[in-house]
């Protein structure tokens, strides 16, 4: 291996309840439900009607600006809602489950022998491109581009995240399908950025070890060091649970959507991996495994640092694999808590005393955010946890001024909202980074485009 | 403490928009967030957040403050005693000096906390704890026998003009502090030197009565470098109030006339390694300027034509405001270079200007003050080359790849 990228920058957070690999049983979902606002860069029109019956495969919206783009159910049913908020923005498509699912057919095919034309067309299709996202701005990618490169993490390094080695376990076949299927899209190589000592092998890609704290995992890291994004080049990015699923279609002929989501959190009473389809209810993923009547609790459909808050009611967005359980600390009150010495308090900076219990220590964080919001006034805080070759605090305040010239100076291209997760989680002042990201980014397209 | 809870609970109603007492939100605020950290969940982004927040930074600077202070009110008493020639014991001496800084610490804290109060409320706004810092810091940075009025128009001057019309703590470009011993400086210069506002002679509430000694004077060792200047060299020899000679020794511990918290090395350094411990302010900093210090201060000597330049390195950096403002008022992030880069040419030209103007400026002789309050100015521009260097490594991959 001659490729591995060691970084120092970043911060592992531990935070009690690791999940451990063990599969779950959960209870069927009764309800799955597309959700338009997981995908980035789309607008949803919605192709089915109450009361259609469909199939998993079958298409229940598209991009209106990308009508190739569809969006398929996962499930084969009935479509039984349409829900709409304000100013008639779809909010999801739900869809009740047949008692077993049938399959859209696809047919099975051999993606080394497909032009790049026709695995486009198969992606398409069966509802697998919006899996794909593009920087710069990250978004669901463009049919019409081809990308200089494709990258795939499957390091994940987030607080309590899955494994990919464990999810990958079995469906190793599914995986080498979808990275050729990939392969066939870009001129340039797919570069797959591994756990270092992993003992992952796949062929026709470009294997690189990465080494060090999150956000190791972070697929910027990879790119930024391999292949840094100039302005004007494009390249794809794709979870690597994806890649499986984009494999199955090849191998098996169906868009089988099943994927491991991993139950994680210090509220939980069971954690482990389970087998679930995307766009199924959190209430079947969590019934009965949480630590309830205590305090009110959180739960997050992603990690604690990109994720986003659901109820049991709503469903697991487009791209999890995780869910992860805290506790919601609304009903804490803590008594001068900026004078006393801090023991079991995280923090990166050596201000409590908790630093002198070792990197190891598990601890329980609620969601306070516990401070006042701020102007910023520390230095160096951003950088200490941000590995790239780019200054975040003068990236970010080039975002607030939306100085566009500034902006692509400092490397906006080529990052994303989640690299920022940790700046905010350190950040003394509370501002909310990854919203100024998210934003600036969706902002900066409109004004490129 | 539930009792204390309950009973905020139940009158916060009143301090909400439209309430009786809506007039004193930020000041309601400010002292339930004081008293409780707030139980406010986060919305968008990470779920969990970094237990640090700005007031627990601004809490481990007056910690690290703590020692100069009081070591400051000791030498105060200390030099007090010394000028009329009587020894009290320790305890006494502390407290004359305890009781000669007080006035100016609450004097700083009233007029500059009454300003911050003032204009959160009246912008809707959280009370910013950055004066909580600079409150502590004016006191430490001025002559014990500064008129208490002067401070609270300096203080008052700088809050406002360095500080909330550029919109509040994190916004400033001057640090606070510095540009309250600036206003004190140029604007009243003959209450600000001389030989006698660096030691208080008279009482002090009453306490510490008596006549001042033959041959007491007050000047302070930079005071007696600059006065000297024409004095052949080999000649000239530090003293102290009574006309002892100093040693290296004497000035690292501090029991000599300067202003209150920068005379004592000794408590400045254990400042420092609070600050360095919590990393709560950038080693890189500190250690350029004292870096940059030494290294002119050692150019100097090879010149070597007046007094001032024949100075020591060491007790270049030993003397006057160097440690204290190497330490404290450099490494504010704030007004300090953002960049790690910066840092080190922020740091270093604080230390290469602090002495020029130390040795070169025959009418002032203290340069720190001055030395970084110009940094101030530069930091961005040191910061923007900074950036360039990182825009150029950018642009010229987009070239050659």
């Amino acid at each position: 291996m001659a490729n591995v990228i060691k970084i120092k920058k970043g911060l592992d957070i531990h935070l009690k309840g690791k999940a451990s690999e063990v599969l779950l049983t959960a209870k069927k979902s009764d309800s799955y439900a597309i959700v338009p606002d997981s995908y980035n860069g789309i607008v949803p029109k919605v192709s089915v009607r109450t009361g259609d019956k469909v199939k998993a495969g079958s298409v229940l919206m598209t991009d209106k600006n990308r009508p190739e783009i569809k969006f398929v159910s996962p499930v084969s049913g009935e479509v039984t809602a349409v829900n709409r908020g304000e100013k008639r923005k779809v909010l999801s498509i739900v869809v009740k489950p047949d008692a077993s699912i049938e399959y859209e057919a696809f047919g099975k095919k051999d993606p080394s022998a497909l032009t790049p034309e026709e695995t486009k067309e198969t992606l398409l299709n069966a509802g697998m491109w919006p899996f794909i996202r593009q920087r710069p701005y990250e978004r669901v990618a463009s049919p019409a581009d081809t990308p200089r490169d494709i990258f795939i993490s499957t390091l994940y390094s987030a607080p309590l995240a899955p494994d990919f080695g464990f999810i990958v376990q079995n469906q190793e076949a599914d995986f080498q399908a979808g990275l050729d299927a990939l392969a066939g899209l870009t001129p340039g190589k797919v570069f797959v950025g591994v756990k270092k000592g992993s003992a992952q092998k796949w062929s026709g890609v470009e294997i690189v070890e990465v080494e060090g704290p999150h956000p190791a995992g972070n697929v910027s890291v990879l790119i930024n060091h391999t292949k840094p994004i100039n302005k004007g080049e494009t390249v794809w990015t794709i979870y690597p649970d994806d890649v499986i699923i984009i494999g199955r279609l090849f191998t098996k002929g169906i868009a089988d959507f099943s994927r491991l989501v991993v139950l994680t959190g210090s509220e939980t009473t069971e954690r482990g991996y389970i087998r679930a389809i995307a766009g199924c209810t959190i209430r079947s993923l969590v019934e009965g495994k949480l630590l309830e009547g205590k305090e009110h609790l959180r739960i997050i459909s992603g990690n604690v640092l990109t994720g986003k808050q659901v109820s049991k009611d709503d469903y697991l967005y487009a791209y999890d694999n995780q869910i992860t359980v805290i506790p919601e600390g609304d009903q804490t009150h803590e008594f001068f808590g900026w004078a006393t010495p801090g023991t079991g308090k995280f923090s990166l900076s050596h201000t409590f005393l908790t630093w002198l219990l070792g990197k190891n220590k598990e601890y329980v964080l609620d969601a306070r955010i516990r401070g006042g919001k701020r102007a910023m006034i520390m230095s160096n805080e951003y950088d200490k946890v941000f590995p790239l070759d780019i200054y975040p605090e003068f990236l970010l305040k080039a975002i607030l001024a939306f100085d566009i010239e500034k902006m692509e100076n400092l490397g906006i291209y080529e990052i994303a909202p989640e690299d920022f997760a940790l700046c905010e989680f350190v950040d003394t002042s509370k501002i909310e980074i990854q919203k100024i990201v998210s934003d600036g980014l969706n902002l900066l397209y409109k004004e490129m485009n | 403490m539930k009792a204390l809870r309950n009973y905020l609970d139940k009158i916060k109603p009143n301090f909400e928009e439209g309430g009786k007492l809506a007039m004193l939100r930020s000041v309601f605020e400010g002292m339930e967030t004081f008293l409780y950290v707030p139980n406010e969940t986060s919305k968008s982004g990470v779920h969990i957040h970094d237990s640090i927040d700005a007031k627990r930074t601004m809490t481990a600077v007056i910690i690290a403050l703590v020692p100069a202070l009081l070591f400051g009110m000791y030498n105060t008493g200390y030099q007090h005693y010394l000028a009329i020639g009587t020894n009290p014991g320790f305890w006494m001496t502390f407290v004359y000096g305890f009781l000669a800084v007080l006035p100016v610490v609450a004097v700083s804290y009233i007029v500059g906390l009454g300003i911050e109060f003032t204009v959160a409320q009246w912008k809707k706004e959280e009370i910013q704890e950055g004066f909580l810092v600079s409150g502590i810091l004016i006191p430490l940075i001025v002559p014990v026998d500064t008129p208490l009025w002067m401070i609270a128009v300096a203080t008052a001057f700088a809050v406002i003009f360095a500080k909330e019309v550029f919109g509040g703590t994190g916004y400033n470009i001057f640090n606070v502090a510095l540009v309250t011993r600036a206003f004190l400086f140029f604007a009243y210069p003959s209450a600000m030197s001389g030989d006698r506002v660096f030691v208080r002679t008279g009482t002090t509430f009453g306490i510490g009565e008596g006549t001042i000694v033959d041959g007491f004077s007050g000047a302070t060792p930079l005071g007696q470098v600059t006065v000297a200047s024409g004095d052949p060299l080999g000649s000239f020899q530090m003293v102290d109030a009574l006309g002892h000679p100093l040693t290296t020794w004497d000035l690292f511990l501090g029991l000599i006339p300067g202003s209150i918290g920068e005379t004592s090395v000794l408590a400045i350094l254990l400042g420092a390694a609070v600050l360095l411990f919590t990393g709560v302010a950038s080693w890189k900093t500190m250690l350029s300027v004292f870096a940059g210090g030494a290294f002119t201060a050692a150019i100097f000597n090879l010149i070597g034509t007046t007094v001032a330049m024949s100075l020591s390195p060491v007790d270049h950096l030993l003397l006057g405001g160097f440690a204290f403002g190497a330490v404290f008022m450099a490494t504010d992030p704030v007004t300090s270079a953002r960049t790690e880069t910066g840092k080190y040419i922020f740091g270093f030209l604080i230390g290469v200007m602090a002495i020029v103007i130390r040795t070169l400026n025959p009418g002032y002789p203290e340069g720190m003050m001055l030395a970084i309050l110009l940094m101030n100015i530069f930091a961005p521009l040191i910061d923007y080359y900074v950036l360039e260097s990182n825009i150029k490594r950018r642009l010229k991959r987009a070239v050659t790849k």
